[in-house]
Order: structure tokens, then sequence, then C-alpha cells
């Protein structure tokens, strides 16, 4: 049980998390007939707290409650796994990513997220424009516009082989490769890094 | 048969992926099994660190596997299961036949798809993600969340004056 409980703490290898991640799809087919989605449940919150007679808002968001279940599910695994199941090694990040991220400014590779950009006192500044309330707008904005997010459209789409969301996904590389490669430099000059 | 229809209907909404099929209605605690699912996932999404800003930089990156490695096997795990389902005509626990609705093309999934992927780069999170950075003590990411559900209710503000 120890050495169980040892291993689960490790990292997970990427062989172990995709077939668990894809199992979902059945598992959400065969327990209600419900279509893997994650973005959708942004709708939904929008829906219950401030429809304001909008018609892409006015529907039935108690029939979707499940989704915001599920959601609220992964934030409790979230949790769990940080607190109970933590790995006790610092994350292993690849040499050339730190080398390029550390001419951009960030300096502090020890977390799972850079402690140079989520902080609170990053919030009101410049960085926090950038980082998350811009880029939180995009994500939101982005995933409504193309009808799903990497759950809905690359996993659950493509699985059952429908050919937008395959267009939907390239789109979405395409996207974060030009924000990494071209635009990430200039953006984090202008936000003080 | 109003149920039909607005089973149709929900099947045709084009900005709806993850549509709710089910003709009875899940009730009290029968939900929890979404919750259950979705803890499961949360605790996936961290220990792979699929949930780290690095590891998307990573992948933009193409300095790692891992991320490909996950969203790929994920993918072949999702389309070997929905092949079994329709080939061996598979049901749900409630005996109803399942609906896997067809996605419609639209100009959305290039722009939006688009927009999405330079968030995606810059928040190092698409939406699952970002619900479990937030339970994993980054309550920073609550303001990311608020952002991306005001870019979810203007997209539905304005979503009839947008190419579609």
């Amino acid at each position: 049980m120890e050495q169980l409980i040892e291993w689960i703490k490790q990292p997970w290898p990427w062989y172990v998390a995709g077939p668990m991640i894809g199992l979902t799809v059945p598992a959400l087919l065969i327990l209600g007939n419900k279509t893997f989605g994650i973005s959708s449940s942004l709708r939904h919150i929008c829906a219950a707290c401030v429809p304001a007679g909008i018609p892409f808002f006015s529907y039935n968001w108690r029939k979707e409650i499940w989704n915001l279940l599920f959601v609220l599910g992964v934030g409790i695994g979230g949790f769990i796994a940080t607190f109970f199941l933590a790995n006790p090694d610092t994350i292993v990040i690849s040499e050339a990513t730190q080398a390029d991220l550390a001419s951009l400014g960030i300096t502090d590779f020890t977390h799972l997220l850079p402690s140079d950009i989520f902080t609170w006192e990053a919030v009101f500044t410049a960085k926090g424009l950038l980082f998350f309330v811009l880029g939180g707008f995009m994500v939101g904005f982005g995933t409504r516009y193309a009808g799903g997010c990497t759950s809905g459209h690359a996993i659950m789409g493509i699985s059952s082989l429908q050919w937008p969301s395959l267009v939907a996904t390239i789109f979405f590389m395409v996207g974060g490769f030009l924000m990494t490669h071209v635009l990430m430099e200039p953006l984090m000059k202008l936000v003080g890094f | 048969m109003t149920q039909v229809k607005d089973k149709k209907e929900q099947i045709q909404d084009p900005h709806c992926v993850a549509p709710n099929l089910r003709e009875d209605h899940d009730k009290g605690l029968e939900l929890l099994k979404y919750l259950v699912l979705g803890v499961i996932f949360g605790i996936v999404f961290v220990k792979a660190e699929i949930i780290s800003w690095f590891r998307i930089q990573e992948m933009f990156r193409l300095q790692s596997f891992h991320m490909y490695g996950v969203i790929g096997s994920a993918v072949v795990t999702g389309i070997i299961s929905i092949q079994l389902i329709k080939r061996l005509n598979i049901r749900t626990i409630h005996g109803e036949e399942i609906i896997i609705p067809d996605k419609v093309f639209r100009k959305g999934q290039i722009i939006g798809g688009f927009i999405f992927g330079l968030g995606w780069a810059i928040t190092g999170a698409c939406p699952g993600p970002l619900f479990a950075q937030i339970g994993s003590g980054y309550t920073v990411v609550l303001v990311t969340l608020i952002s991306a559900l005001a870019g979810t209710w203007v997209y539905g503000r304005f979503s009839d004056k947008l190419p579609n």
C-alpha cells in the first residue's frame, strides 16, 4: 500500500494520463449520454449568473448542472492531488525550455506555475493584465467562438472523427505557436520582464 | 415529442459542443457520478503536470513530447472507445441509445480557435486546467477564470454580429 502511494506521488507519465483522459469520453457517454466538453461550463455559469436577456444565454442551464459538477470535481481533484498526493521532488522542465524562458526573464523553475507571474501582487500590474485578464479573456472568448476547447474539440471531436474539430485544433496550435514564438517576447518586455 | 424536438435543436446549436442528450433527467444523488469523474480528471491533470504553465511552454516550443503524448494517447483511446460503442451498439447504463452529435463547420472554429490558442500560450491553461490550478492553491487563477467568463459573456452578447 505504501509503495502504491509512493508510486502515485511520482509525476504520471503521458501513457498513463492520456488514456485516462481519453476514457472520460466513453465514461460520460455511457453514464448519461453526455458529450465531453469543459469550456461549456463557462457558458452555463454565464447563463446562470448574468443571462441579461441575451439569446445565447437563454436556455435551461439547470439541465447542464452535470457539467458544472464535473468542473467542480476537477477543482477538488486538483486540491486532493496537490495537498495529499504531491510529488516530493521539484518539477523537471526541459533544459531548452528553461534556457528560452530564462532569456525572457523567468527565474523560478521549481513549481508547476512560475512564481514570477502567478502571484496576487501581479494582479493589478501590467503583468497581471497580460497573463490573467487578457489571456483569460482570449481563452473564454476564443473557446466559445470556436465552440469548444481542447476537451470538446481536440479530444471529444477528433475521437468521434469530426473534421471541423480537427480544423479547430489546428488553429488552437497555430495561435499557440504564434504567441510563443513571435508575440510573447515583445509582450513580456512591454509588461516589465 | 417536444423532448425530441428540443434534443434536435440542441444538436444543431452550433455553439454547444457538450450537449446533454440524456432523455431522462439526472436527479439528486445521481449527479454525484459527474463530480466523482471530475475529481479523477482533476487528479490526472495535476499528477501528469498538465496544469503546468511550463509544460504548455515546452509543448509550443517543441521541446518535450509529454503534452503531445498525453493528447495523442487520449485521442487514440477516445477513437477506439467510440468505435467500440458504435460497433457493439453499447447503450447507456439507463438503456438509452448513445448519441454523438455531428459538429458543423463554421468560421468560428478558425477565428475563435486561433484566439483561444493565443490565450492558451499566455495563461498556460485551457479551461479544464484553470479549475485544477485554482484547486491546487493557485488562487490568483480565479482572476483568469473571471476573465474567461467575461470573454464567454462578450462572445455571447455579440455572437450574432461576428462572422460565422
